[in-house]
């Protein structure tokens, strides 16, 4: 927690310091260009954590290698961006038709307090079958995050709950496991579904 | 004739009433309101919609009331440079004359914390607005599936 926060911390130093750059970085290149370097994902290949799928089994980054993947953060208790993340990938997915089948797709919760195995079946059922829901020990949950780059912090709300927040991007890698670009939250559906198809060209790509 | 003069009175006096009646709260039209459909009630709803200001003085909206859950309220999610999002009560929201906001997945949202009773696909709920005049402004919700992106898709 502490070093999440620390992280936290250092994220608002540097994004701070590099406004200037990333401003001229987001003005050229575009929110199509890969992360800064600091940001990106880690390959696959090279993160370690063990996770549960909503259908009870063990998972990992290694679940992943093979196929593209999309894969991002989020939880069941979360009535805004979550949802709208999730249908929008369903989305996606519908317009990619049968080749949705060459994709793994993960939700990755990052309230595993309240997001059992069982809750994640339960919500990813009302979403594209593609999209599968992981789960997990809290420290394995924070390992995952640390690979992908992606922060959260559990917020307590007025009425004695608490929600989080949490990076929302989600997250491209292809097929070999290696980071290729991040669809943002804001960015508009019609770049997801090109960039989706270019995750998927990099699998070609390596396989032939 | 003098039904007909009468009846000119009477137009006048309404239009005029009704041009009075048409400022501050009262000049609030909602349209395009939808919500998500709820897995059981543990969870907050969110309900989206146009608010539009067609009069000439500010409104604000102070408050919501529902049936549907204890605590409805306004929250704003916003999203920074790093792709991280948070959301917190947006507290009183000004609508400016002639001015619009709107409600939508991804910015300000109808939070509807403690449900009272789940959130049914095809059902509706009614949600009344507050104002700072005084005036309420009652909307009748659609509730759509729970991977619904809009009023209509």
């Amino acid at each position: 927690m502490r070093r999440r926060k620390f992280l936290g911390y250092a994220g608002a130093v540097t994004a701070a310091g590099g406004l200037t750059l990333f401003a001229g970085w987001w003005r050229v290149d575009g929110p199509g260009a890969p992360a800064p370097s600091g940001a990106r994902p880690l390959p696959l290949t090279k993160m370690e954590f063990k996770l549960t799928d909503h259908e009870g089994r063990t998972v990992g980054p290694e679940t992943l290698i093979g196929k593209p993947t999309l894969a991002f953060f989020g939880f069941t208790f979360c009535p805004d961006v979550c949802p709208t993340t999730l249908s929008d990938i369903s989305g996606w997915l519908d317009a990619l038709g049968e080749d949705a089948e060459r994709l793994n797709v993960v939700f990755i919760t990052v309230d595993p307090e309240r997001d059992t195995a069982e809750i994640m079946e339960d919500y990813v059922a009302y979403f594209h079958p593609a999209i599968r829901g992981w789960t997990g020990p809290e420290n394995q949950i924070a390992r995952a995050a640390e690979g992908f780059r992606a922060t959260y912090e559990k917020v307590p709300a007025e009425n004695g709950g608490y929600t989080m927040n949490h990076t929302a991007s989600v997250f491209l890698f292809d097929a070999a496991g290696d980071f290729v670009s991040t669809i943002d939250y804001h960015e508009p559906r019609e770049f997801a579904v090109p960039k989706i198809r270019r995750a998927m060209k990099e699998e070609t790509k390596e396989a032939t | 004739m003098k039904q007909m003069l009468f009846s000119v009175v009477a137009g006048l006096t309404l239009s005029l009433a009704t041009s009075a009646a048409h400022a501050g709260s009262d000049a609030v039209v909602v349209e395009d309101a939808w919500a998500r459909a709820s897995i059981g009630t543990s969870r907050p709803g969110a309900a989206y919609m146009e608010i539009r200001n067609t009069g000439d003085e500010t409104v604000t909206v102070t408050g919501l009331v529902t049936d549907l859950a204890k605590m409805p309220e306004i929250h704003r999610t916003s999203t920074d440079d790093r792709g991280v999002s948070s959301m917190a009560p947006a507290g009183e929201v000004e609508i400016a004359p002639e001015a619009t906001v709107a409600l939508e997945p991804g910015g300000l949202h109808a939070m509807l914390m403690q449900l009272q009773r789940p959130m049914k696909e095809g059902e509706s709920f009614s949600l009344t607005l507050l104002f700072s005049d005084g005036g309420e402004v009652r909307v009748e919700i659609p509730i759509r599936s729970i991977s619904a992106r809009g009023p209509e898709d």
